[in-house]
């Protein structure tokens, strides 16, 4: 488990976090969000241990990050921003360099080591330098590093950054199979992975925390949280003036491609109104869908509120 | 086996160590060293001239020769972990920040140590031709091995102070200099303590007490301190400038 408790960091005169406190479960996929340059990474960096808080604490499996680096280290694995590696190595020799230093020996390290090289697909990379790889394999290779050792506690920052959308299905899936005996932090600015991915979301904007909530709680935020969309042929005003007239419905908008998007007032729920609605005046409407929220809207709504404050 | 393998300590040397011959550069370096310490010895000594079976000519201009060779190694150490982003990866491994330091260090010496026992065949061709001093030599040997080992200490110290190899080239060609021209401050004329302070805080004057063969305890531990000194000052501003 993880716990940040007041933790402030500043680089001279900036404040890169600002106050920030939150605890994980295992067993949670934190969603890390937040524009960027809000303190992301550099929050990671502290929960890893490279960088010391300002002021404030970080405990990391009960142990903390500055009192005990050493035993919190142990239980991290950590996958720094740019998955950094030593470009003349091998994944071969790399992965055996941290199982080394991760104190991995005898048949548990090879056996680490073959799962890690089969839960990321590098078997036909093994032995080329790491500098000629391609972004997608560079990538795998700073997972495969970050969880040789097995840790209880997985920290990654964009770990699907730069990689093509197969790439980032495969890895979303690999951290999904992980997390049930694991704590996970992930940062991101690709919303779709919050729902893909993660339990649960922090959305932080310079250096202040600003929500944290399910990717559920979190999508309904948005106006367009179970708004119902259709596409009416011929009369569309019409259409407009009645689906307003429903009860629940906030307002109509009419979206780019045409289709119309009544809105609903909070908590209210449309579709069975809409659905009446039609069926009594039997317009001609196709593609009748009820949305999800809009995760992009409601981060900027947040991200936007938190730089005006 | 297993006990000796976790030792992170040994595991981080190593890799260090190997990093040095995983690109060609090792190679070009070995080579360029090799071939300018016989230049200096055959050309610029007059080694077959002065028709002397020692090699005091060979060792004589290796003060002068790391000045340039011995920032060359160091400069990438820390300098390159900052510019690729991997002193993030090795600092969040359950490894203390002294064994990193000390294993950067190490292995930069231990490959001045390659090369200096590349040299070898000057050492054959000497006993062949002649009857040499071979205790005189040997002490040249530590001592020329002891003075790189301060060279690189100051290097691997410039490399943690900036992400760029050049500038941490020129640092320590500066720095090293410095040591150097305090061996020198006898020739200014002037006398007195404090003279003879600076000339013994000069690399030269404890290298050429070295390589005299009279094998002062003193001028090892001279170079001792000035790797102990800098391989700290490398520790304190890793830890200062962690986040740049």
């Amino acid at each position: 488990m993880i716990k940040i408790n007041d933790v402030t960091k500043r680089y001279g005169e900036f404040l890169a976090v600002d106050k920030l406190s939150f605890n994980v479960e295992p067993g949670e996929v934190l969603g890390f969000l937040g524009p960027n340059g809000a303190g992301k990474s550099t929050t990671m960096k502290m929960i890893a241990g490279f960088l010391a808080p300002s002021s404030g604490s970080i405990s990391v499996c009960g142990f903390d990050i500055e009192n005990d680096p050493m035993r919190a280290k142990q239980s991290i694995g950590y996958l720094p921003e740019g998955a950094p590696a030593y470009g003349e190595m091998t994944p071969n020799r790399f992965l055996q360099f941290i199982a080394d230093i991760r104190g991995l020996t005898g048949e548990h390290r090879k056996q680490r080591l073959g799962t890690v090289v089969e839960q990321l697909g590098l078997k036909k990379v093994l032995e080329q330098p790491i500098e000629t790889l391609s972004k997608g394999f560079k990538r795998r290779v700073g997972i495969a590093q970050a969880i040789v050792h097995d840790p209880k506690v997985l920290i990654l920052d964009e770990p699907t950054d730069g990689l093509d959308p197969n790439q980032k299905h495969e890895v979303r899936n690999l951290i999904s199979s992980m997390a049930k005996d694991k704590l996970i932090v992930v940062s991101t600015h690709i919303l779709e992975e919050v729902h893909a991915v993660c339990t649960r979301a922090i959305v932080i904007a310079n250096g202040k925390l600003l929500a944290d909530e399910t990717p559920d709680q979190f999508e309904a935020r948005s106006r367009y949280f179970g708004a119902v969309s259709l596409r009416a042929d011929g009369d569309v005003e019409s259409v407009i003036a009645a689906l307003s007239a429903i009860k629940g419905v906030a307002s109509v908008e009419t979206a780019k491609d045409g289709s119309l998007i009544a809105l609903p007032k909070p908590g209210a729920q449309l579709f069975d109104g809409v659905s009446n609605m039609l069926h009594d005046r039997a317009f001609a409407v196709r593609d009748v869908s009820v949305l999800r929220g809009r995760l992009d809207e409601v981060f900027r709504a947040i991200t936007e509120q938190g730089d005006r404050s | 086996m297993s006990a000796v393998m976790s030792n992170p300590l040994k595991t981080l040397v190593n890799r260090e160590f190997s990093s040095y011959f995983a690109t060609p550069v090792a190679y070009v370096f070995l080579v360029i060293f090799l071939v300018l310490s016989g230049f200096t010895t055959f050309w610029l000594g007059n080694w077959f001239e002065a028709n002397q079976p020692s090699l005091t000519t060979f060792f004589q201009y290796h003060p002068w020769l790391y000045l340039v060779l011995m920032p060359a190694i160091a400069m990438r150490t820390w300098a390159e972990e900052r510019n690729s982003g991997t002193i993030e990866l090795l600092l969040t491994l359950p490894i203390e920040l002294k064994h990193a330091v000390f294993a950067k260090f190490a292995a930069a010496w231990a490959f001045a140590g390659v090369a200096l026992l590349l040299t070898t065949p000057m050492w054959i061709l000497v006993n062949y031709l002649g009857e040499p001093d071979n205790g005189v030599i040997f002490a040249s040997y530590i001592g020329s091995w002891f003075m790189a080992g301060a060279f690189l200490a100051i290097g691997t110290c410039m490399s943690a102070a900036t992400r760029s190899q050049v500038i941490a080239f020129v640092l320590t060609v500066v720095i090293g200099l410095l040591f150097m021209m305090f061996g020198f401050i006898n020739l200014t004329g002037g006398s007195g303590w404090w003279v003879e302070m600076i000339a013994n805080l000069g690399f030269i004057t404890h290298f050429n007490a070295i390589a005299k063969g009279v094998f002062d305890v003193r001028d090892l531990l001279y170079f001792l301190s000035v790797m102990a000194v800098f391989i700290y000052a490398t520790m304190v501003i890793i830890e200062m400038k962690k986040a740049d």
